[in-house]
């Protein structure tokens, strides 16, 4: 079918917010968001700049879903525990935070999620070199990768800390 | 409880919104109308303060009623007394200001 197209692409968890910026690029240009998968964003073609288009890192939460339901969002979908939601334009603005201590538990969250799977790859590599399995060198560089991944959050929560010291 | 504290706009708003009983997008809306649509308070903000605050026990959720999905919060004792006194720190600073800059006033 012609308005619908799916796109396979990567980001690393870190640029979320980069990722969001495309998601509403792609909606500015008539293609809204419509469903997710792994590295899979499923597009609908709508008016241009019709929708806002927000994702948000959140624990497996129905009430969550329907609370956001309930202020106009249209829950789109999930990929692990990154949820997908849009709202049209034309109800008013969306933003998902709207306070710097919110964006920064947010950061809190996506932090978090990166040491506990650090730490596993970290203790999974550590464990496999010692007894000479030679794959362990996978979990050691997934653990690295993490770790800089968690270097950059912190980074984002730095700079929001920064500003928060002056204003709320 | 420390009453010494300073509470978040977005808080302080929801508490006042919640004197009489609110849904989420209710709160969102008196809010906005309060502050003369200086204060927006997004839906993922609103939810986390919204928890935080039942967990401290400054508001309590509504049982539901029937044929609604819309959960409603209402303040608690606790949380008119921490207003108050919100309120009465900001009576304090704004008295501060007014006295200092008074000439430029």
């Amino acid at each position: 079918m012609e308005n619908r197209k799916t796109i396979f692409k990567w980001f690393w968890v870190w640029n979320f917010d980069k990722e969001e910026m495309w998601l509403n690029k792609m909606a500015n240009q008539g293609w809204v968001l419509d469903g997710v998968g792994f590295c899979r964003y499923k597009f609908i073609q709508s008016d241009s700049e019709e929708y806002t288009v927000r994702l948000e890192m959140h624990s497996f939460d129905d009430n969550y879903i329907d609370f956001m339901r309930e202020t106009g969002a249209e829950y789109v979908g999930r990929m692990v525990q990154w949820i997908y939601f849009r709202k049209k334009v034309s109800d008013g603005e969306f933003n998902i935070f709207s306070d710097i201590d919110s964006k920064i538990s947010h950061l809190n969250r996506i932090g978090k999620m990166l040491s506990v799977i650090g730490i596993a790859n970290l203790t999974i590599g550590l464990v496999n070199s010692f007894n000479y399995i030679n794959i362990g060198w996978i979990n050691l560089l997934c653990a690295t990768l993490l770790m800089y991944g968690l270097g950059r959050i912190h980074g984002k929560k730095e700079a929001l800390e920064k500003v928060r010291s002056l204003q709320e | 409880m420390n009453e010494n504290i300073a509470l978040t706009e977005a808080t302080y708003y929801i508490l006042l919104s919640l004197y009489t009983p609110q849904h989420g997008y209710g709160i969102m809306q008196h809010t906005e109308a309060l502050s003369a649509g200086r204060v927006k308070l997004a839906a993922g903000t609103l939810y986390g303060a919204l928890s935080n605050m039942c967990e401290k026990e400054w508001i309590i959720q509504l049982p539901v009623k029937d044929g609604s999905r819309k959960k409603e919060y209402k303040i608690t004792e606790k949380g008119l007394v921490v207003l108050q006194n919100e309120l009465n720190r900001l009576k304090h600073m704004v008295a501060n200001g007014e006295t200092i800059l008074m000439e430029d006033l």
